[in-house]
């Protein structure tokens, strides 16, 4: 009887037990290649275009400077003025070197001199509030900045 | 007889139908979390801030080596006082760091003596570019013409080093290089802004 037993003519399953593998390596390919994101950022800031750009190569000896417009959520209690964002908090000048000092005491003795200070700054802003920031700046004797800037070929077409 | 057979004892497998759920929520947490894209910009060194006993003195360079550089409030760019179209910037400021034929009017040529590998080099050792910007002036603009004078460096850097070294400025040893950057060091200079004309 057996030997006419009908057969099983189901569809054989996928086999899955790879699939674990396969997303792990994904994983650890994002693990590898992104950095924490650090801040939220509460001013609209669109850098401008450059050709010749440098890296900014260490991670953790560099603090940011955000200056633009706020957004849209934070419109209604700072208006639209350009405006200042150090940590997570929009500030005023006066406070950059307070910032910058707390900056320099998060670092080792070796890496102090080495501090970059990114400035993230909006390409429709005008040149007032930046020239404050970077006299402030050079106050605080935090003296290597960086304008952040988007890579592009060739600004004039 | 089979009903005395010893039955099979393996242990029970664990289920790892999960471990891909796991997997996949690991992955969307770092997706989330984290950003790509790295860091970008023009870097620049500040120049330490002045003591007050020498606010008010004109430090002593000669006219004949700056390049007075002014962005007005309406984004103009004037170049030695004439208004300039940004294009042209950068040859502009090559022309007046390299200085070929010695004019007397573009900026002193030194000798640097006893270069490593190239022995003396005349150079316009003194030269700075001068950058003043208005408040008023928008940011982008004023990035752009930073950008085509570290051009006009990066473009003077690499002529030199291809016509001496045979090979592009970025592919040098780090002693060549130095050697480059000595005989073409980035002066710029960033004034504090005046306001010309801000407000009509």
């Amino acid at each position: 009887m057996g030997k006419f037993a009908k057969k099983d003519r189901s569809i054989p399953e996928l086999n899955t037990s790879s699939l674990p593998d396969l997303i792990f390596t994904t994983l650890f390919f994002f693990m590898v290649i992104t950095t924490m994101r650090e801040t939220e950022v509460f001013v609209e800031v669109h850098v401008p275009a450059a050709t010749e750009l440098v890296k900014l190569e260490k991670k953790t000896l560099v603090s940011a400077i955000y200056i633009g417009k706020p957004n849209r959520s934070m419109r209604a209690r700072f208006g639209t003025e350009s405006r200042i964002q150090m940590n997570d908090k929009l500030q005023e000048v006066s406070e950059i070197s307070r910032f910058i000092a707390a900056e320099k005491a998060a670092l080792s003795e070796k890496d102090q001199p080495l501090m970059t200070v990114s400035l993230r700054v909006d390409k429709n802003t005008k040149m007032g509030i930046v020239t404050d920031v970077k006299a402030a700046l050079r106050e605080a004797l935090a003296l290597k900045i960086n304008y952040s800037a988007a890579k592009r070929e060739n600004l004039f077409e | 007889m089979p009903a005395l057979q010893r039955k099979k004892r393996s242990m029970p497998q664990v289920n790892s139908a999960s471990t891909a759920d796991m997997a996949f929520i690991l992955l969307i947490f770092f997706l989330t979390a984290t950003s790509m894209g790295t860091d970008k910009g023009l870097a620049r060194q500040l120049p330490p801030p002045v003591p007050d006993e020498f606010k008010n003195q004109d430090t002593n360079v000669k006219k004949r080596n700056v390049l007075n550089i002014l962005i007005n409030s309406q984004n103009q760019v004037s170049c030695q006082g004439e208004i300039l179209d940004l294009k042209l910037l950068r040859k502009k400021t090559k022309e007046f760091i390299e200085n070929k034929n010695d004019d007397m009017d573009m900026p002193q040529k030194v000798i640097l003596k006893d270069l490593p590998f190239l022995g003396n080099v005349m150079a316009t050792k003194n030269h700075v570019v001068s950058l003043q910007s208005d408040r008023g002036t928008q940011y982008e603009v004023y990035i752009k013409v930073q950008n085509e004078i570290v051009a006009a460096y990066n473009e003077l850097r690499n002529e030199f080093s291809l016509a001496n070294f045979n090979k592009p400025y970025e592919e040098l040893d780090e002693e060549r290089q130095k050697v480059v950057r000595a005989v073409y060091p980035q002066k710029i200079s960033e004034a504090e802004p005046r306001t010309y004309g801000g407000t009509k």
